[in-house]
């Protein structure tokens, strides 16, 4: 149990660390410009598209490595349906915005229907969505750009939370008390959940971790939470669109691993012909995860189009390589069966800081794609090498101890 | 006499936890036919695989001794170098390359920079003629059937300048013309070529009918050598040699205490899911009662794994017809989760294929089939299912660090513990076993038998598929046997030995050549 726990929780943490590391990086090289309130804010603004399509990439690569390559354009396509009933029609924002989820979700059923029942690879399917999707927005917009989008419907990507609340003086600064309440209550929530979680593990008899590894974990996660909101405090508060994240990576975390749905789609991407086997419904499950990234991915199309004001013929380019980049950075198997919400996040958030962070340095952007490029490459060769190491007792260079193997 | 070509002196090769090859001594001729048999799993393939060099130098104990050196094959390559080239049971050929692209396929004309395509083709013409093969050399292999492929990877063989052929189970898939025809071949290049052959096959009457010496092989040791040109071999001496070990109490005691009919399969037909007209399955009846073992023995391809499969819950196979009866009741299996909710449980022949999922951990494999023990309303309980999975690791004796441990980890024997566990774990009435001892050493097999044990104890059903007769004789308390989709014979615990069991393949079979 000891070496099994501490492999899977060293590979988490592994990604943590370089997230950690590349924040500190950064804000020294930017000289502290990183973690300015307003770029702060930035952050999520500008990458709260990248979390939604990586979330629903990673249950399409959880289930067997299949990857979708036609976010992008699912992306520009809903956002293009958003100008064209909003800007144009003049249609209701909130009808509108039900119907654009719809649409994303009805995408997923084209491309999942092919993938699920017809067995047409992934790969061939999503390549062909990329291109009619992006033509059939193309026809939609007809070449043109259509702005601006009105008030109501922006307030989801752009606006913040409560903004009618504003700013109070506070311990002598001008602070936002709906960030600072907001990250007080999330810390209290999740006190109270784990101690309670565990007190009743305790009282069936269950085992439970140690009291002081526990302690320190709730004391680091406080921490990183209530700064958070601090720092958000100090803007305007907390961005509307973080909540829709937060609710996102709340749901798919404990769909994923409390759920029977979830260990099904793990179960599929370990080994398709044995979850069959085992009765699991392979197929459904499988279109299923592409109606869920249709419908994610017109989510993340309306947080775009809010975000840039318009609907664009160029919207949502190269989308879909920042989301399977998220899941793979994030510790995502390449084969399907493994991989976590919160290293698809860590993921995420590792490319949204090395974007964000070179384009504060000023370095050119041509340049940051090799960066990026070479990020990618690199911790999923960190991975590669760190199993082939463990398989061959090897590790960079030296002998370790080859991995016990139980029993005969 | 002519002079040894090829003598293997005390080869041992172990796998993790098997012994696959135990102190093996085996010495052929210069120009004979030189047949090896066994049962499956018997170590024939992978005593081939060592002199090959497919498992290299280093890898086995024990000498190789071909042509007077002493070899120490690092690879393929190798031997191939020497003239030894091997024929697997599964062809290696590459179906959209071309009949004379596959001849020289590593072996290529011309210089690496530029294949002689003109060179290719009139030489594989010239190959082809020397088999009797009658194709153009452009044509696909796809296109053409499996005997003429088998001809094809002979003629690649001779073009690598073959002396030694080794043929692992060549007629495996070939129909009685093709067969006849190939073995005619063989004897063809013994007396014109002066090529040797080593020959593994399941079918006697062939190697009654090409063989000069034949080599038995049981539990990975070498037991004997016949001459069949003294003339006094016959197929029952074969058989005796090849099964004939005592068995000292290698099954548990179990009392048989034998209830009502629990399962029970009617006129059961099935096809082939790609090719539509090929029956695999052929009206096969059969039943099975509470607190009953029931084996299924035969030949692999005899349709014994399919009619398991598509009775549980039509999980393989098209055009399904027949009827199925639990406790008397007629049962329609839409699909497979309907099988395991009504009680039925498949262990599959591949473990590792369609068994478990490496990548998880024990206790998620355990708990994969039946997750409605483990969930409220699709909500997981993962304390309940860390707390029930336990118990059944320490039921099966299951040797792992934890049930949180990743079950790649462990050992053959535990894996197939895990998958077997999975499906104890689904509490089912009436289990379909196909080789649940495949590929574990024997105590594990002994413990597996001991968990098939306590099953019965409880009333339950168990239909044991398996390749290992005395496997079938120490569990079964009844067998029947299959040969070519059907069932063909019904024996009853006691009153029926190896010997009949294979006799009643065999004559099945008959006719299939006639020597």
């Amino acid at each position: 149990m000891k070496t099994n726990t501490l492999k899977t929780n060293l590979r988490q943490y592994t990604m943590m660390l370089m997230l950690v590391i590349i924040i500190i990086f950064f804000q020294v090289l930017t000289g502290g410009r990183l973690l300015l309130p307003m770029n702060v804010n930035n952050l999520v603004n500008q990458n709260a598209y990248v979390v939604i399509l990586a979330v629903g990439m990673l249950i399409c690569i959880l289930t067997g490595g299949n990857i979708d390559l036609s976010v992008g354009s699912v992306v520009c396509l809903v956002s293009a349906f958003a100008g064209q009933m909003i800007i144009v029609m003049k249609w209701n924002p909130y009808l509108s915005i039900l119907l654009c989820l719809l649409i994303g979700a009805l995408l997923g059923v084209w491309q999942g229907f092919w993938i699920a029942y017809i067995k047409i690879p992934a790969f061939i399917v999503t390549l062909s969505g990329m291109l009619v999707f992006r033509g059939l927005a193309l026809l939609i917009l007809n070449g043109l750009t259509l702005a601006p989008f009105p008030d109501a419907f922006k307030q989801f990507s752009t606006g913040s939370f409560l903004s009618g609340v504003g700013k109070v003086p506070l311990m002598g600064m001008e602070l936002n008390p709906v960030s600072l309440i907001s990250g007080v209550l999330i810390v209290v929530v999740y006190w109270a959940y784990t101690l309670l979680t565990r007190a009743s593990k305790k009282r069936k008899g269950y085992q439970v971790e140690g009291t002081l590894p526990l302690l320190v974990k709730l004391a680091i996660i406080s921490l990183v939470v209530i700064g958070f909101f601090y720092i958000l405090s100090k803007w305007r508060g907390v961005p509307s669109v973080l909540i829709i994240i937060g609710l996102l990576l709340l749901v798919y975390s404990y769909l994923t691993t409390n759920t029977v749905m979830g260990r099904h789609i793990y179960a599929i991407g370990g080994n398709e012909k044995a979850a069959r086997l085992s009765g699991v419904k392979t197929n459904k499950l499988i279109f299923l995860a592409y109606v869920n990234m249709g419908f994610l991915a017109g989510l993340a199309g309306l947080a775009f189009a809010g975000r840039v004001d318009s609907a664009y013929p160029g919207a949502g380019q190269s989308f879909e390589l920042d989301a399977i980049g998220a899941c793979y950075v994030g510790g995502a198997s390449a084969y399907g069966g493994v991989g976590t919400v919160g290293g698809a996040l860590v993921g995420a958030l590792i490319f949204g800081i090395l974007n964000n962070g070179m384009s504060l340095m000023g370095i050119n952007s041509n340049l940051q794609q090799v960066v990026k490029g070479l990020v990618l490459l690199g911790a999923v060769a960190f991975d590669v090498v760190g199993k082939m190491n463990i398989a061959s007792g090897f590790r960079l260079g030296r002998k370790i101890k080859p991995t016990i193997v139980i029993g005969k | 006499m002519s002079q040894t070509i090829l003598r293997m002196n005390s080869i041992t090769k172990e796998f993790p936890g098997v012994k696959a090859l135990d102190n093996v001594n085996i010495s052929v001729n210069e120009g004979e036919i030189h047949a090896i048999v066994g049962e499956n799993g018997a170590g024939k393939s992978t005593l081939m695989n060592v002199l090959s060099g497919v498992y290299p130098h280093g890898n086995y104990q024990g000498e190789i001794i071909y042509a007077g050196e002493q070899c120490q094959f690092r690879s393929m390559k190798d031997s191939e170098k020497k003239g030894i080239v091997i024929i697997h049971q599964e062809l290696a050929l590459v179906p959209y390359l071309s009949i004379a692209e596959n001849m020289f396929l590593g072996n290529e004309q011309g210089s690496p920079w530029k294949i002689d395509w003109d060179e290719t083709n009139k030489k594989s013409t010239e190959y082809m003629k020397v088999v009797g093969l009658h194709e153009n050399p452009r044509t696909l292999i796809k296109d053409i059937g499996m005997g003429k492929q088998q001809l094809v990877e002979i003629a690649k063989a001779l073009a690598k300048d073959v002396k030694l052929l080794i043929l692992d189970e060549p007629t495996s898939s070939l129909n009685e013309s093709d067969a006849k025809k190939l073995l005619d071949l063989l004897i063809h290049f013994k007396q014109e070529k002066g090529i040797t052959s080593i020959l593994i096959s399941h079918k006697l009457n062939e190697i009654a009918y090409c063989a000069d010496k034949i080599t038995i092989i049981r539990d990975g040791q070498s037991i004997e050598t016949l001459d069949n040109n003294q003339g006094d071999v016959t197929e029952e001496r074969i058989i005796r040699g090849m099964v004939g070990r005592e068995l000292k109490n290698r099954y548990p005691q179990r009392e048989h205490q034998i209830g009502d009919v629990g399962f029970e399969i009617k006129d059961w037909t099935v096809y082939h899911p790609q090719y539509g007209d090929r029956k695999v399955v052929d009206h096969v009846s059969l039943k099975v009662h509470h607190g009953e073992v029931v084996g299924i023995a035969g030949l692999i391809g005899a349709g014994r794994t399919e009619l398991a499969m598509s009775v549980f819950g039509r999980a393989y196979g098209s055009r399904i017809s027949g009827s199925l009866y639990k406790d008397g009741q007629e049962r329609h299996y839409g699909s497979i989760s309907d099988a395991i909710a009504d009680g039925l449980a498949y262990v599959t022949e591949d473990r590792k294929g369609n068994g478990i999922i490496l990548s998880n951990s024990v206790k998620h494999n355990l708990s994969l089939a039946r997750p409605e023990f483990i969930s409220h309303r699709g909500i997981l309980d993962k304390d309940k299912e860390t707390q029930l999975t336990k118990e059944y690791r320490e039921k099966l004796s299951i040797k792992a660090s934890s049930v949180e441990q990743q079950v790649d980890n462990l050992s053959g024997g535990n894996q197939q513990k895990v998958l077997v566990g999975k499906w104890i774990f689904a509490q089912p009435d009436v289990l379909l076993m196909d080789e649940p001892t495949r590929g574990v050493d024997v105590g594990a097999k002994y413990e597996i038998y001991q968990i098939i044990n306590e099953l019965i104890a409880q009333g339950k059903s168990v239909i044991m598929i398996s390749s290992e007769l005395p496997e079938l004789l120490g569990m079964c308390d009844r067998i029947y046997v299959m040969n070519e989709s059907r069932v063909i014979a019904e024996f009853a615990r006691g009153s029926v030995s190896q010997e009949d069991i294979m006799a009643s393949i065999m004559k099945d079979s008959k006719g299939e050549i006639s020597a």
